[in-house]
């Protein structure tokens, strides 16, 4: 198990080395001047500009550049925001948080619905039930999720009136940091109404980011489930005088979750992608909208920075579905 | 005894592919319908000068956030209503659907034609070109398509033929993977040696003896490419990062509607729907076609 | 009274409009501890028929019988919990591809102790003796180890082994092996074949071998039952079924084997294939593949008539006084 793990390791190293050079092109591939893109100072004059090329080292042939770039990384420097001249790695530290708990919370939504209703989708093959969740599964896959957003914003927010329409919670509470998940924090604050309205302010965007994670699950426990319950060994153990569930539950469903962890790996990289656009409809402090905003602003050190963090996160979240692969599916474990 | 056997043998006539084709997508009702529709808004891309009541960028400023016609308030003069500035609602849908389609088109071209290239390229030069292209394609793949997109757009700027090309950059490694998995495959079958064998060049093997047999999959990659890109599209246009305005893009239609949710939520409604309707369109005849082309797809999505 | 008695069964697949009949009226019976092979091409209906008695045959498949008496208990009166602690139980079942048909995300061990556990109770060191036991039983060396293999870890022969203990463990009163050796070597399947004979006097089993191939059943089983097309067409011990085969299919089956074509130039076989949903003859089911065939053989189903040995057929090869074919 361990030089498993140690080889998916080894496979990551030329991703991420390669991440990092992306990073590291973005920037200077940004037409314009350096100075203007890297450091935000419009017209200096010529002297200053080469006092400034020459303090952030640009004079430096590229693949000198390029170490010294890898060197603030390992310190953990992602350079300083040309808005609020803040560390970029501070600023990071502080948004990251709202982004993975809006993310895990999608994510739970997800698997918690998608889940069953693809395994009884594929056992009940060809019901009323299994129609409408695969009808529903498209619908899904295909919402375009801003808009998506937008319409549960009119519905539940500005016609009922249930649900708050953006942030993270309701500005009359100040709570304390101590995880940076709102929700933990809110209820480890114990002031009054401060845990429902995190959780409030959860509900829209969690069902927006989860929605097609959610189709995306469904459709392939089922087709999944289809596949496991024609397998010889659905029948051996069906010879063995089992009941129904305990096939299902210990023969079937072991083995049809195999492809759906992939998949729910897989979907990580359709949460950050979704974390943009649901961040930005819902105000989520969040670094989807951080990236967005830093666009538009010509924020580069920042956006720079919110590539190689969104491309390292999605690694090694992949790192790790693959690793928790191996441990299910013994079959990967010896081989390769 | 000697009584002849009378076996009149009824020769089995195989239908032509086309045939067989058509006979096994059209048993799916569902992608059948979804083929009606995607014609239908085909159609209105390509007459939308012809069809569409009004210029999509005219604005009539004494019908500024005109309800739909079915709404109370509404005329007939615009149907699905207008926009904060006066605009049809209808002919900008009508022309958007121009620009959404093309984005797809042209971006769907621009990347299956280098990633069905490099894929082969992969394929057949194992040694020394495949570690090279696939680990570069690893690269890609660590970054979710949007986001990637998002990137480009960051040193392009954003507008119509940027997001084309960032959209076709972001589904590259698709291709790639999908051509190379299949030509490996095919490369080692009989009938690739015994062209081999006869002399073809490796050009003529790549394109002509083994691409041919791969197309199945990457036609179903293409519409479902296709698809995401509709809504790849509309999502740029959505963040500001996409087409520009004034151009009708459905995306950038949804960007402005933001503030309008509560005084005119056709402003909000419509383009959404026409997306949805529209990718659910895709990929419902991408599903059919699938099933249709290749049976031991069906569990690829 | 037999172990277990089938008359009359029929196994239906299609729309009820037009049924394809994959067992069609089929009479069968099997003593404790006898050994008998069932033997026919494939999609003669032989593991059908099987899977109809385990209880595995699932809508739209439809099983009708007019009896179907195991052990005392009539199977089709029996609800499906109560079938459950028959089957697996006392009826088992082993299978063609030994590696797909275990699980291949649990160790073999546990494959092993969840029939005891299910079955018998088993729990903790007796659960654990017994599971051990099993595997040395049925040959596996380092055992200990092996309990905690995984299926894909281990060989072909191995996993058949690791197959018939899973079988084996609640001491079944009969066993049933669907062409238990037809994906191994030829020198594992007589190992295989060895350890079943061995196991089935050992604990008196009724032993029911399905295979394709004669030469596999003819030094084991004391009666061989041959099907075609989902009825049985000839049912004899095995020393008359091979020395005056009555059926012409049963004759061309002994034809294919080579032993029986030696210093012919090449093997006979039986040409075309098992009938279809579309192309079930009128008559006899044999009779568009048969070269004795007769204008009654296309026109009418014979019966399975005869003491000793029965046979379905009009115009029964090698019987004395009996019209012979030209």
């Amino acid at each position: 198990m361990f030089s498993f793990i140690l080889r998916k390791l080894a496979t990551v190293i030329p991703t991420f080395i390669g991440i990092t050079l992306v990073a590291f092109a973005l920037i200077r591939m940004i037409p314009g001047d350096p100075i203007e893109v890297m450091v935000g100072e419009r017209r200096l004059d010529p002297e200053m500009h080469a006092a400034a090329m020459q303090r952030l080292g640009l004079d430096q042939p590229l693949h000198v550049q390029y170490f010294t770039y890898l060197g603030k990384l390992a310190e953990g420097d992602l350079g300083i925001s040309l808005v609020t001249r803040e560390p970029v790695t501070k600023e990071f530290l502080t948004l990251f948080p709202a982004t993975v708990e809006l993310a895990i919370c999608a994510l739970i939504f997800a698997v918690l619905f998608g889940l069953p209703a693809g395994m009884i989708a594929g056992l009940k093959r060809g019901s009323v039930f299994d129609h409408g969740v695969m009808g529903a599964a498209m619908t899904g896959y295909s919402m375009p999720i801003f808009w998506w957003g937008l319409i549960l914003i009119m519905f539940f927010s500005v016609s009922l009136g249930l649900t708050p329409v953006s942030g993270r919670i309701a500005i009359e509470y100040d709570i304390p940091v101590k995880t940076g998940f709102l929700l933990i924090d809110s209820y480890l604050s114990g002031e009054e109404g401060a845990f429902k309205s995190a959780f409030m302010h959860l509900i829209l965007p969690t069902i927006v980011l989860g929605t097609i994670p959610l189709a995306v699950i469904a459709r392939m426990t089922r087709s999944s489930m289809l596949e496991v319950l024609r397998e010889d060994y659905i029948r051996t153990a069906r010879a063995k005088g089992l009941a129904p569930t305990r096939v299902v539950v210990v023969h079937a469903l072991r083995n049809a979750l195999i492809p759906v962890i992939t998949v729910i790996g897989l979907q990580t990289g359709a949460l950050l992608a979704g974390a943009v656009l649901t961040e930005t409809i819902f105000s989520w402090p969040g670094i989807g909208k951080w990236l967005v905003d830093s666009i538009s602003r010509r924020d580069y050190p920042v956006v720079q920075a919110g590539i190689l963090v969104s491309a390292t996160i999605f690694i090694v979240v992949n790192l790790v579905v693959d690793i928790l692969y191996g441990v299910v599916n013994p079959r990967i474990r010896s081989h390769k | 005894m000697t009584t002849p056997v009378q076996t009149v043998e009824a020769v089995p006539s195989f239908p032509s592919p086309l045939k067989e084709f058509w006979q096994s997508f059209s048993a799916n009702k569902g992608a059948v319908v979804a083929l009606f529709i995607f014609l239908f808004i085909l159609f209105c891309a390509l007459f939308a000068g012809v069809i569409a009541p009004h210029s999509p960028i005219e604005q009539y400023r004494d019908h500024m956030l005109t309800p739909p016609a079915w709404a109370e308030g509404g005329s007939t003069q615009f149907l699905f209503g207008t926009d904060e500035l006066g605009r049809d609602i209808l002919s900008r849908l009508i022309h958007g659907a121009q620009v959404s389609l093309m984005i797809a088109f042209m971006s769907v071209v621009m990347s299956m034609i280098p990633g069905v290239v490099l894929g082969l390229m992969a394929a057949f030069f194992q040694r020394y070109l495949s570690p090279v292209i696939m680990r570069l394609m690893d690269i890609m793949l660590a970054l979710p398509s949007l986001l990637l997109a998002i990137c480009i757009i960051t040193i392009l700027g954003p507008g119509l033929i940027n997001t084309m090309i960032a959209i076709a950059i972001g589904t590259l490694p698709s291709y790639v993977r999908l051509t190379r998995a299949a030509a490996m495959a095919e490369i080692n079958k009989e009938y690739v040696t015994a062209s081999r064998v006869a002399g073809a060049s490796t050009l003529r093997l790549m394109f002509v003896t083994v691409l041919p047999n791969c197309m199945a999959p990457l036609i179903v990659n293409a519409t479902l490419g296709f698809s995401s890109a509709v809504l790849e599209a509309a999502a740029l246009g959505f963040l500001g990062l996409g087409v520009q305005p004034p151009t009708p893009e459905w995306g950038t239609m949804l960007s402005a509607a933001r503030d309008y949710i509560e005084r005119a939520p056709w402003v909000v409604t419509m383009p959404g729907v026409t997306i949805l309707i529209s990718v659910l369109a895709i990929n419902l005849m991408g599903d059919g076609l699938r099933d249709a082309l290749d049976p031991r797809l069906k569990r690829a999505a | 009274m037999s172990l277990l008695k089938i008359k009359n069964l029929r196994v239906e697949f299609g729309s009820l409009a037009h049924p394809f009949p994959a067992v069609d009226g089929l009479d069968f019976e099997i003593e404790r501890g006898e050994l008998v092979g069932i033997v026919g091409e494939s999609g003669s209906g032989k593991s059908v028929t099987m899977m109809a008695l385990m209880g595995l045959i699932d809508a739209p498949g439809r099983v009708t019988a007019d009896e179907l008496v195991f052990d005392g208990h009539d199977l089709l009166k029996l609800s499906p919990s109560q079938r459950r602690k028959i089957v697996g139980k006392d009826i088992s079942m082993i299978f063609q591809d030994a590696l797909s048909s275990l699980n291949p995300a649990y160790t073999v061990g546990f494959q092993i102790k969840e029939s005891l556990k299910v079955h018998m109770g088993l729990r903790g060191a007796a659960l654990e003796q017994r599971a051990l036991e099993l595997l040395e039983l049925v040959e596996i060396p380092d055992a200990k180890n092996r309990l905690n293999a995984y299926p894909h870890q281990l060989s072909g022969g191995m996993n058949q082994r690791v197959m018939i203990a899973v079988a084996i463990a609640c001491n079944p009163k009969l066993l049933i092996a669907d062409e238990p050796t037809t994906a191994l070597d030829v020198t594992i399947q007589a190992q295989i074949m060895d350890l079943l004979a061995k196991l089935q006097k050992e604990h008196n089993m009724g032993l029911i071998m399905i295979t394709h191939d004669l030469a596999v059943v003819a030094e084991m089983a004391r009666r061989i039952c041959v099907m075609y097309a989902g009825q049985v067409v000839e049912e004899a011990p095995v020393a008359k079924l091979f020395a005056q085969p009555h059926h012409p299919y049963t004759q061309a089956l002994l034809d294919a084997i080579p032993e029986h074509n030696k210093g012919a130039r090449r093997l006979s076989a039986l040409p075309g294939i098992v009938p279809g949903h579309y192309d079930r003859p009128t008559g006899c089911l044999l009779s568009p593949r048969c070269r004795f065939a007769q204008d009654r053989c296309r026109s009418e189903r014979p019966q399975l008539l005869g003491e000793a040995g029965r046979v379905r057929c009009f115009y029964p090869l090698n019987i004395e006084g009996s019209a012979q074919h030209g």
